[in-house]
């Protein structure tokens, strides 16, 4: 990887932006879901899917292929939307998410949503899976590499250091742990539920390499994981800068909009302060 | 009890059936010197790996490397890894249906000199009521050793559970095991003794027993407690109309349950269940003293029995 174009960059943005439509559109018409840490994440997840994942649409179980985790399961959506606009499956299998028929679950299931690579919902698995799957690429000489997306709040739970320490044990430069800290969880501010900081030098204390970045910065995102490729001897965590509901005023850094479903009138705000204009 | 313990036989037999699978890789969680993991470990540091004092931590590592094509042995105390990383093992080896084999070591009260935390007298009931779980357990060394290999080649969860002694000894190596098929030990028409684990060498002494008192009691060794074999407990029960279970587990939620469900659903006969009488047990200095302390003795099966035979009239 390199720098990113001028023209790559708008494209990873305008992902974003969509992403961010299509997460919201997929949270209304189910009537669940969470729309805070979904919206957070969109730039991280457009470098991703749109930029850096080596991974084939046509060929789910690739076995080179990069693997990602989502471990904040919760921000679905976003996944959800990510995939079908990279074409792992019809975005009309989604018209029925929620219902009892549709495959694919309130959050990601391995076997019933083709490229996810891990099944995930409860909190802190993603970092010793990680872990797993990094030693995994060492053992079978294979030069994949894993990334897995954790949420802020989620790192309040011991399993998640466990992972990291694991991970420097073993030092597996060949994984890369993103943090969407939005500062933002269910019942409030990260810092007045269990304050995190200093999280970049914990990450430091336990051996990663740490980069700090703006996580709304297509760009800023991608050199971040383009560093992570040039350190051979530790595994990389991307703290990711971000605003909670990012893009939609009355989302914006709110606790509420954790895991509440906006009203019709809330989500017709929603969509043009996303630049969406509806048709209708 | 036999001089060989459950667990060096597991540890052995895991060494030995690496020579022939590749894809085998075992963690452990600073245990491997009570778990006997370091048999592996010794002869392939490769492909071993010691995750600290961190179960949870050690079943998503587990899992990450069957989601990268290994096949994963983890051990550790049964105690812990069925109560403080149940969730790990519910959502990601179960749930994500990830092919990680479970070897609980020092399980029921078999760690006799550390007492009641070190104990594990409710994994059963633990991980019996996981989706897509297969649990087994052995009766005695040479059948721990004997399924090693067996739930290797086995593609899905399993849950081993492995005592840290011995046991009197039932298995005759080579002898027939299968997944989800119990074993007819001992034919008789009176009464059915069901076993698991250590239990049923006990059961064994306690049928001879019987037998001198005029009583002819079967005995059947469930080793699979999930997925059942109803179809051995139907019969059983149909033809001598009374059933004792016995396990070194809490009354609750173990093998006696799974019976009972099993039969008040099909042949609702009078059932007796020997275990742990849902109280936590103490520190001993000697194994046997300590199952017999805990409602676990040839005395308990033999009064179940009579139990069992008076209300059968």
């Amino acid at each position: 990887m390199s720098a990113l174009t001028l023209e790559k960059t708008f494209e990873l943005e305008e992902i974003a932006r969509c992403l961010r439509v299509d997460s919201l559109k997929l949270i209304y018409n189910r009537g669940a879901g969470h729309p805070g840490g979904a919206l957070s994440a969109a730039e991280i997840m457009s470098v991703l899917y749109f930029h850096v994942l080596q991974i084939d649409p046509s060929r789910p179980e690739w076995k080179e292929r990069d693997r990602f985790i989502l471990s904040k399961g919760h921000a679905s959506a976003v996944y959800y939307a990510a995939l079908t606009r990279r074409g792992f499956f019809p975005r009309s299998e989604l018209d029925t998410w929620g219902e009892l028929d549709c495959p694919h679950q309130g959050h990601p299931d391995r076997f019933k949503t083709p490229g996810v690579d891990m099944t995930s919902g409860l909190l802190g698995h993603g970092v010793a899976i990680g872990v797993g799957l990094g030693l995994s690429a060492r053992l079978n000489k294979m030069s994949y590499r894993t990334y897995v997306l954790l949420g802020d709040g989620e790192c309040q739970g011991g399993i998640v250091w466990e992972g990291a320490m694991a991970a420097s044990k073993f030092r597996l430069a060949n994984l890369t742990v993103i943090i969407d800290y939005n500062n933002v969880q269910l019942d409030g501010p990260v810092s007045a539920v269990m304050p995190l900081e200093p999280l970049a030098d914990k990450w430091a204390a336990c051996g990663w390499h740490v980069v700090e970045v703006n996580g709304h910065s297509v760009q800023a995102v991608a050199e971040a994981l383009d560093l992570a490729h040039q350190i051979h001897d530790r595994p990389t965590a991307v703290l990711a800068y971000t605003t909670k509901g990012r893009g939609v005023s009355f989302m914006e850094n709110q606790s509420y909009w954790h895991g509440n479903v906006p009203n019709t009138e809330q989500f017709k705000q929603a969509l043009i302060e996303l630049g969406e204009v509806e048709n209708d | 009890m036999t001089d060989l313990s459950m667990r060096e036989a597991y540890g052995r037999a895991l060494a030995e059936y690496g020579e022939t699978n590749q894809r085998l890789v075992a963690l452990d969680v600073d245990t491997s010197a009570s778990t006997l993991s370091k048999f592996f470990a010794e002869r392939f540091p490769d492909c071993f790996f010691n995750i600290g004092i961190a179960e949870p931590c050690m079943v998503d590592v587990a899992v990450g490397l069957a989601l990268g094509g290994f096949l994963p042995f983890i051990n550790g105390f049964a105690s812990i890894l069925s109560l403080r990383a149940l969730e790990q093992i519910r959502t990601c080896v179960c749930y994500a249906q990830t092919n990680v084999k479970i070897a609980a070591g020092y399980a029921g009260v078999s760690d006799f000199k550390d007492g009641a935390t070190h104990y594990s007298i409710s994994d059963l009931a633990n991980v019996r009521a996981l989706p897509n779980m297969t649990v087994i357990v052995p009766a005695d060394a040479a059948e721990a050793a004997a399924w090693v290999p067996l739930i290797a080649e086995y593609d899905g969860p399993v849950y081993l559970r492995l005592s840290r002694a011995g046991a009197l000894p039932v298995y005759q190596s080579g002898a027939k095991l299968e997944i989800g098929k119990g074993r007819l030990l001992r034919s008789g028409d009176d009464l059915t003794l069901v076993a698991t684990g250590t239990m049923v060498g006990r059961c064994f002494v306690a049928a001879e027993k019987l037998s001198a008192i005029g009583i002819d009691a079967r005995l059947l060794e469930v080793h699979t407690l999930k997925p059942l074999d109803r179809e051995l407990l139907i019969s059983a029960a149909e033809e001598t109309g009374a059933v004792v279970t016995a396990e070194e587990h809490n009354i609750i939620g173990g093998l006696g349950s799974a019976v009972a469900e099993a039969l008040a659903e099909t042949v609702p006969i009078p059932i007796e269940r020997v275990g742990i009488p849902d109280r936590f047990c103490v520190t001993g200095r000697d194994l046997d003293k300590l199952m017999d302390h805990s409602g676990l003795s040839v005395e308990n099966i033999i009064a179940a029995a009579m139990r069992v035979m008076e209300r059968k009239r």
